[in-house]
């Protein structure tokens, strides 16, 4: 059983939609308690009506991106002691997304523009021929490993200040993996993928902040896999290959 | 920004990079000798070096500002792509217009 300590948490949590507000609650201050933890603790013994989203609780699945005290996190694998401020703990829903209700931000526009920057790996064989072997160490399969690790939690995305200036920005996470795919050569759509993230609001909008690099939960490095995509598309343009 | 637009932004930084040293060389130079305006355009009146020099620079500076300005008004203000790049490329003739009138000030006038 976790263990009540006398203190007790004074949480903020954001309710409605975009032009919510926040409300206060005070939940049990427990050891070991996740933010997650915290969440559930007001639905279920608070407010039955609040909203929020997560399901695996390992961080595995990527649903549960809240921003906590300011800042974008997966709430399952943050612990209440690591960030909480003189006991008191503000939540809210990711930024740079569309509120649908409390704690649930719309994830459509993160989605969409994974799909935008070619981040669907189109094969080019069918299965009836045999499956091409990649080879752990080959150069091109170290590069994608590097970038592979992605959960799609939205906290790069939330996190980063060019999203939020720029409404076209296809954002961290999505060119990320737009990289990972351009390193594999079994993908038949890396032209029209290379013409998508050089175009405007690709990769050569990036600022090279490293938000996503520091914020990312899963310790990738979106800046490094960006400025890479950024070289490839620069050569790509100088030798004629790429019409913007 | 798009490939092209960044391929011209980093290109014209790293041709005014040179230019500027120099450009800062020769103000130290100048000051350093006390060298007065008039002995400085008895330099550049027909100098066609110095011509190139600034003219150079102008059309780079025009270039790589006007760039920028086009991700400022895109990342600052509610405008789009379009009224973006309509609104800096006529920021970047303005430059080029104003440096002309300068070089042509120091070389040919
Ligand atoms: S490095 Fe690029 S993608 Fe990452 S936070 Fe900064 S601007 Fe956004
Ligand atoms: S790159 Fe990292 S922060 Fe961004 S969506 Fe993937 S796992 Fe989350
Ligand atoms: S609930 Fe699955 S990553 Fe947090």
């Amino acid at each position: 059983m976790p263990q009540a300590d006398n203190a007790s948490l004074t949480v903020s949590i954001w309710r409605g939609g975009q032009d919510g507000n926040f409300e206060t609650y005070s939940v049990p201050n427990r050891q070991n308690q996740t933010v997650l933890d915290v969440v559930t603790h007001v639905q279920r013994h608070i407010d039955p009506t609040l909203s929020y989203r997560f399901a695996c609780r390992v961080g595995m699945c990527g649903s549960c991106g809240m921003t906590v005290n300011g800042r974008p996190r997966w709430t399952c694998r943050t612990h209440v002691s690591k960030v909480a401020k003189d006991g008191k703990l503000q939540i809210a829903p990711l930024s740079n997304l569309p509120v649908i209700k409390d704690l649930a931000a719309d994830m459509q526009p993160f989605f969409e523009k994974w799909q935008k920057a070619g981040g669907v790996f189109e094969p080019s064989k069918s299965r009836a021929e045999p499956v091409e072997p990649i080879r752990p160490n080959e150069p091109q399969r170290i590069a994608a490993d590097e970038g592979i690790e992605c959960i799609n939690c939205g906290v790069c995305y939330a996190g980063c200040d060019t999203v939020r200036w720029n409404d076209d920005y296809l954002g961290p996470a999505a060119l990320n993996r737009a990289w990972t795919l351009m390193n594999d050569r079994r993908d038949s759509a890396q032209k029209p993928r290379l013409a998508a993230v050089a175009a405007n609001g690709g990769c050569h909008a990036c600022h090279t902040h490293q938000s996503c690099q520091e914020y990312c939960p899963q310790s990738l490095n979106p800046t490094g896999s960006i400025s890479l995509l950024k070289r490839l598309a620069t050569k790509a343009y100088l030798k004629g290959e790429l019409k913007p | 920004m798009n490939v092209r637009l960044y391929i011209w932004q980093r290109g014209t930084a790293a041709l005014m990079a040179p230019l500027v040293l120099i450009h800062l060389a020769v103000m130290f130079y100048a000051t350093r000798q006390g060298l007065t305006a008039h002995d400085i355009l008895g330099r550049t009146r027909g100098s066609i070096a110095w011509a190139m020099f600034y003219g150079t620079f102008v059309v780079a500076a025009a270039i790589h500002a006007s760039i920028g300005i086009r991700n400022i008004l895109v990342e600052w203000l509610p405008v789009r792509d379009r009224a973006a790049a309509f609104l800096s490329s006529g920021l970047g003739i303005l430059l080029i217009l104003l440096g002309a009138r300068a070089v042509f000030a120091v070389v040919f006038a």
